[in-house]
């Protein structure tokens, strides 16, 4: 075969890929490509007839600006509550406990739980805004067991918010984590049984272990989901009282639209970018790793 | 390997053909405008009860497709609370694809988007006008640019003051015909609610960046425009065009609002910040007797007129109304901030000529008179303002138009956003106990700095 023929074969056998590539360029990397470059520049959404290139300005401002850094530690919290330690441990969880329940308590749990993953965002959040506002119902429990009463969104707004967010994502990782159980094969179980190995042990050396890719997918989806979560924190707090529930998402947000310093807020957003890297870079080291 | 660049080379130009071709489909796709429809983008309501736009824009565009046979109006409701309608609107400005052909904007913006080169200067038209000489001179700068165009035409102005339930002020044995003197007399009368009507919210004053500019401009300015003389601005120097920074008036003016949540003159500091807040004032605190002051605008009984929503024709007996008093009582003795919206025509709008022609139509005598009745607003043309059917219409409209006299208004320069932003972050320090009165202000100060570029002046 010549060259000119293989040429031609391997064009025709990338024809098919043409259209999503051409999708993924204009609607993926022409937007990115886009923001990285207005995160060098001033622009601004009103008040302003030109824009102009800035450098590295914007990025120097977001390290010296206290409200950025205060919403950094705040992604961190909120990631870590809710999505380290909510959605995952608490999904693995049920995944384990369904696995030994019968199917009307499975069917009921799993309904209940994916129920709460499937309502838009937004309503998500008014449901919980109802539930930890001072008239809410998590007040009305507390009352009756004779409780100290208070307005969670309030006083704990970035636990509530995080609360909020494991409500209504643990769905997702309940999912993973009962297939990835699913697929482990009976007899190995059973073998170290066999072998004595019963409870916590059976569950720390043998099955942990053969879900360990699961996990590691699970976490970074888990996480990249959560570190976007914008419409639950806006409807439920709207980043207040006091920026005490203000995520990099609704910092990005109040800087590029409502202080209309759209260079400034896309440089957060390019920041944020950098997080969820950071946070993948280490799940795919813990994937790497034989045990 | 001389095959690779080669045979990659043709693959890419075939790529960006396509890549240019579906660039060029996409937009061409959104931009098919008909030439004898224009499409009006405003403002609707939040509160789902309250259609008094909708029902005047309604109105106004059956009159329009009378007037003008074969023309046709296309009206886009926009229903988001203020601050995410103008961002909304500025995003559509930007874009010929999205642009309408007119809109509806706060005078606390206007100059933003004209600087931004996103309006249409309107005075070609405003020449040919004859009702243009109706309106009051002050009125028609409310859209004039630092270039001395006009760039909108106001629907009405507005005026603030301070809201009582006399029924409550009974109760606390205070006065039926109230006229605070001083800062003081209006925070004793909230403390003598507090101490003889347990149960009831003494005094509201919004406050933080949940309730926006509402927080700015219906309390800290106020406040702020009180104190000193009365006469020199205490945001902005015009002399120097200079934002002014570390004023006493500024600190004095937190002081009143750490004051009103410290002391617990004000609703709970988890409501005041609820952004919705606005709305609790308006459709439960006041109409159910639950609030006995309310520094707030001169437009709350459209919310109450019959078919409203929150229908509450008592409130003209229920509730009494008071002018702010200045800080010590100094001359004037009172103050009032005004705004307003205007009918603006977007530079990248496709048919000007036609909005224009709509903009006549909402603003004909006849048209401006239903309005201003129907949304509680103060006239801006002189023939209304004089008409009796106008003043009559409603209780407190002679003491809100009588307000004019002693109105400020806002230094609405593009950096005038950022600047209450700024404002809103020193009032929600205070209100939660964050920062102290010291600490909020020089924050301000700071903040102030950064967004205006350091165009700032100490007095």
């Amino acid at each position: 075969m010549n060259g000119g023929a293989r040429r031609l074969r391997s064009l025709g056998r990338a024809l098919p890929l043409s259209p999503a590539v051409v999708l993924l360029l204009l609607f993926l990397a022409g937007p990115i490509g886009y923001c990285a470059f207005i995160a060098f520049t001033d622009l601004q959404l009103t008040g302003q007839a030109h824009a102009s290139f800035v450098g590295l300005a914007n990025f120097r401002r977001a390290f010296g600006d206290e409200e950025f850094l205060n919403a950094v530690w705040l992604t961190l919290v909120f990631t870590v509550v809710s999505s380290l330690l909510g959605q995952n441990t608490l999904g693995l969880a049920l995944a384990a406990l369904m696995r030994r329940a019968s199917k009307p308590v499975r069917t009921l749990t799993g309904g209940v739980v994916i129920t709460a993953w499937v309502l838009p965002e937004v309503v998500a959040g008014f449901l919980l805004y109802a539930f930890f506002r001072r008239e809410g119902t998590l007040n009305a429990l507390l009352d009756q067991l004779h409780l100290p009463s208070q307005n969670w969104l309030f006083t704990l707004p970035i636990l509530a918010v995080s609360f909020a967010n494991v409500w209504r994502g643990t769905a997702f990782s309940m999912l993973v984590y009962s297939a990835a159980l699913n697929e482990i094969p009976g007899e190995i179980e059973e073998a170290a049984e066999v072998d004595g190995a019963r409870g916590r042990r059976l569950w720390w050396h043998i099955t942990l272990p053969m879900i360990r890719r699961s996990i590691g997918t699970n976490l970074m989806l888990n996480t990249l989901q959560t570190l976007s979560v914008f419409g639950l924190i806006w409807v439920m707090t709207r980043g207040g009282p006091g920026g005490r529930s203000q995520t990099l998402p609704l910092f990005m947000y109040e800087q590029a639209f409502q202080n209309s310093m759209i260079g400034y807020g896309t440089a957060v957003a390019l920041l944020l970018l950098v997080v969820g890297s950071l946070f993948s870079l280490v799940y795919l080291r813990l994937l790497r790793t034989e045990v | 390997m001389p095959v690779r660049p080669t045979a990659a080379r043709p693959r890419l130009t075939a790529l960006l053909a396509l890549a240019v071709a579906a660039g060029a489909l996409t937009a061409c796709g959104g931009s098919g405008s008909d030439p004898d429809t224009v499409k009006v983008s405003f403002k609707q309501s939040t509160d789902n009860s309250v259609h008094v736009m909708d029902a005047y824009l309604a109105d106004v565009k059956r009159q329009f497709e009378k007037k003008y046979p074969g023309k046709k109006v296309d009206l886009v409701p926009i229903k988001a609370p203020d601050s995410e309608y103008y961002t909304k609107l500025q995003q559509m400005l930007r874009s010929p694809k999205t642009a309408p052909d007119l809109v509806y904007e706060d005078t606390f913006l206007i100059n933003s988007d004209i600087t931004s080169g996103y309006l249409k200067p309107l005075d070609g038209y405003l020449a040919k006008w004859p009702d243009w000489r109706k309106f009051i001179p002050t009125a028609k700068t409310a859209a004039r640019a630092e270039d001395g165009r006009t760039y909108g035409v106001p629907d009405g102005t507005d005026t603030r003051g301070l809201w009582y339930d006399k029924a409550l002020f009974a109760k606390a044995g205070l006065p039926a015909e109230w006229h605070p003197k001083t800062w003081e007399d209006v925070l004793d009368a909230a403390r003598t609610v507090k101490e003889k009507v347990p149960g009831v919210t003494p005094l509201n004053v919004y406050t933080g960046k949940p309730a926006g500019e509402a927080a700015t401009m219906q309390s800290f300015e106020m406040l702020l425009y009180g104190t000193g003389d009365g006469r020199a601005d205490p945001l902005y120097d015009t002399a120097s065009k200079k934002w002014i920074a570390g004023s006493q008036g500024f600190k004095d003016a937190l002081t009143f609002v750490e004051t009103v949540y410290r002391e617990k003159l004000g609703p709970d500091v988890a409501t005041a910040l609820d952004p919705n807040i606005q709305t609790i004032v308006r459709g439960d605190l006041l109409p159910k007797g639950k609030l006995a002051i309310d520094l707030d605008g001169s437009w709350l009984p459209q919310d109450w007129q019959a078919g409203a929503g929150h229908a509450w024709p008592q409130w003209s007996t229920r509730l009494g109304l008071a002018a702010m008093p200045t800080q010590r009582g100094q001359a004037p003795g009172r103050v009032s901030m005004s705004g307003g919206w205007t009918w603006a025509i977007p530079a990248k709008a496709h048919n000007p000529d036609l909005a224009f022609d709509f903009i006549t139509t909402l603003q004909s005598r006849a048209n401006a008179r239903k309005w201003y009745i129907a949304n509680s607003g103060i006239a801006v043309r002189e023939d209304v303002a004089a008409d009796p059917a106008y003043v009559k219409a409603q209780p407190g409209i002679a003491f809100f138009t009588d307000l004019v006299a002693s109105t400020h208004y806002r230094p609405a320069y593009p950096a005038y956003p950022r600047v209450s932003t700024a404002i809103q972050e020193a009032m929600e320090g205070v209100t939660t106990g964050d920062l102290s009165v010291a600490k909020a202000a020089s924050g301000y100060d700071d903040a102030l700095k950064d967004a205006t570029g350091n165009q700032v002046v100490r007095r």
